[in-house]
């Protein structure tokens, strides 16, 4: 309790409802979940039967479960580190005083914003052999090429759309193992860029106009001044956009859902699609509650990782 | 010198404007396109053979997957959400902020601690929880138990919000015989109108948006709501029917673009609050 004013018993009754929901729908979920992972629990069938930490060991010893971990960290570690750079460069950019500049803050952020679910159709379409957008543009650079070629040559120039470089465009990215899960880091960049470089933008606009001005007295401008006034000072909101990208990114659910379906051959299978076949298809709920228990467990251990590290980063940057 | 880069910086923002705008553009596009027409290229996306606008209202009444359904479904579960949350986290913010009590700051910690749970937890708990209710496949079942949209997040924001009120705003009120409730109601939230409207947009995109949790606590089709609706409507027409499907798409994105562009203000202020609560 604060200095000041007495104690007035009225403000339980003022936190009462929000603290009844959350131990209704938070923490009560959280621990039954516990006791459901130590369990065999089949949705459907009755009686589940303790099994102490036999899930625990179960999956780790199947290959689709330990897969799906390692398609995880694959995806976190393509997605996180180039998600926060590209964001931080981009915001950059939007934190200068120029014309527009506003409309494109707008822009970006649009992705954030939208249904999942349409955007992944939209990329179904941009992925599409031939006619989707990558490869329609490819065949036209290619046709174009072809034509300077001729024309250079003095033959005639070839009809339709050409193959480029040996690709002919009919690859079907998400079809092909290593391409889907490069789709999916795509997007996520895409899609993640908006609210990334609204925090970073906010953090670069903080800093006091009065040390740049000290920069450049000492001569420094461009790149040296953003390496050595701009990237230390931001050293907390990088902390926070790194943790909670991390933490998005070990729950893709709905690009997977809609675009790959975990294929293909089980590369984009990720923990939280694993999950949601082990609960909703198989409706083995116990051993989906131990997984998710598990997820969590992932996402706080790397996220304490991040603290420390970038903490340790942070002191250097002060010292 | 100051030139040139003014062009580099508008030729790469013009550049990440496309990734934007052309997924747009070909969305509308396409879903004018004849129903049963190719799929569309870049080069037959402003030549289809008419411009159908019929799309619409096919897909709006389309026999086994009516999209008005959908639509009216994502609207009052959003409403619904958005009304409990704003009631919840209103009342403690207020609670957190302008009484005093004991063990306040310790419960204030618990909340901010809910926020590390990740949805995907809870999910499965919330599930046999509903069904026990006997909530799936009703209103009650899709608004109350929203895992993703955190409470404590909301709570947080107000209560931020609220304590940059000076307190004389509160002795005033006391002096004129004020109890707590006519002071939240006529003096508090009146001054809050910005932070409340942060949270409702929040509430609303989050709830608009979200997937996996209509997904699991609906199975008949008449309660899906439009982002789960939509899936479904895809799931059925493949990859066939694209000019409706990316009608289906377009009603979906609509109401939340029009939301996103007339608040972004607050929605943008909400984003920085909670990234600079260091």
């Amino acid at each position: 309790m604060k200095a000041g004013g007495e104690h007035n018993w009225r403000g339980y009754l003022f936190v009462a409802p929000a603290t009844l929901y959350l131990a209704v729908f938070a923490f009560f979920p959280m621990l039954f979940a516990g006791y459901m992972s130590l369990h065999r629990w089949h949705l459907l069938k009755e009686q589940p039967r303790f099994v102490g930490l036999g899930n625990f060991v179960q999956m780790f010893s199947d290959p689709f479960f330990r897969n799906a971990i390692y398609n995880t960290l694959i995806y976190v570690v393509c997605s996180v580190p180039l998600g926060v750079l590209i964001s931080l460069a981009v915001a950059a950019l939007v934190a200068q005083r120029l014309r527009g500049v506003g409309f494109f803050r707008t822009l970006f952020y649009v992705p954030a914003v939208s249904s999942q679910v349409a955007i992944s159709m939209v990329v179904i379409w941009i992925l599409l052999p031939e006619t989707g957008l990558i490869n329609w543009c490819w065949l036209k650079l290619g046709q174009g090429i072809g034509m300077l070629q001729a024309w250079w040559a003095g033959t005639s120039p070839p009809q339709g759309p050409q193959p480029w470089l040996g690709y002919d465009g009919r690859m079907n990215f998400l079809a092909e193992p290593g391409w889907a899960m490069a789709a999916l880091v795509a997007l996520s960049l895409w899609i993640g860029l908006g609210p990334r470089m609204i925090i970073f933008m906010a953090g670069i606009q903080s800093i006091p106009e009065t040390l740049y001005e000290a920069a450049a007295i000492d001569g420094a401008t461009g790149w040296r001044r953003f390496r050595h006034v701009t990237l230390p000072l931001l050293a907390p909101t990088t902390l926070f956009v790194v943790v909670t990208t991390t933490i998005a990114a070990f729950q893709l659910f709905t690009p997977v859902y809609m675009m790959t379906k975990g294929g293909p051959r089980r590369t984009t299978d990720v923990v939280l699609y694993h999950i949601y076949k082990e609960a909703w298809q198989k409706f083995e709920v116990g051993m989906a509650s131990a997984m998710s228990y598990v997820l969590f467990a992932m996402i706080l251990i790397v996220a304490a990782f991040q603290f420390r590290v970038m903490r340790r980063g942070l002191g250097e940057a002060a010292a | 010198m100051r030139t040139g880069r003014a062009i580099a910086t508008y030729a790469v923002l013009l550049a990440i404007a496309a990734t934007t705008v052309i997924p747009l553009v070909w969305m509308v596009c396409t879903s004018l396109h004849a129903p049963r027409a190719q799929i569309p290229t870049m080069s037959t996306l402003f030549a289809p053979d008419g411009w159908h606008f019929e799309n619409y209202w096919t897909v709006l009444t389309y026999g086994e997957l009516p999209i008005w359904r959908f639509a009216l479904n994502s609207f009052i579960v959003t409403a619904g959400v958005v009304v409990l949350q704003l009631a919840l986290c209103t009342l403690a913010a207020f609670g957190f902020s302008r009484l005093r009590w004991f063990g306040r700051d310790a419960l204030f910690f618990v909340f901010l601690l809910t926020m590390m749970i990740p949805a995907s937890v809870l999910i499965v708990p919330l599930f046999a929880l509903v069904q026990r209710l006997g909530w799936l496949d009703t209103y009650w079942g899709l608004i109350i138990p929203y895992p993703y949209l955190s409470t404590a997040f909301g709570t947080f924001l107000l209560r931020q919000f609220f304590i940059t009120l000076p307190q004389s705003l509160d002795d005033a009120a006391r002096i004129d015989g004020c109890g707590d409730l006519r002071l939240l109601w006529h003096v508090i939230l009146p001054s809050a109108r910005p932070a409340l409207a942060t949270v409702a947009v929040f509430a609303f995109i989050w709830t608009w948006t979200d997937f996996y949790w209509p997904l699991l606590a609906t199975s008949a089709t008449t309660m899906r709501t439009l982002e789960v609706g939509l899936s479904v409507f895809r799931d059925s027409y493949g990859g066939t029917q694209w000019s409706l499907q990316m009608a289906a798409a377009v009603i979906t994105l609509t109401p939340v673009l029009i939301v996103f562009l007339a608040m972004q203000r607050f929605f943008v202020r909400g984003v920085v609050l909670s990234g600079l609560k260091e």
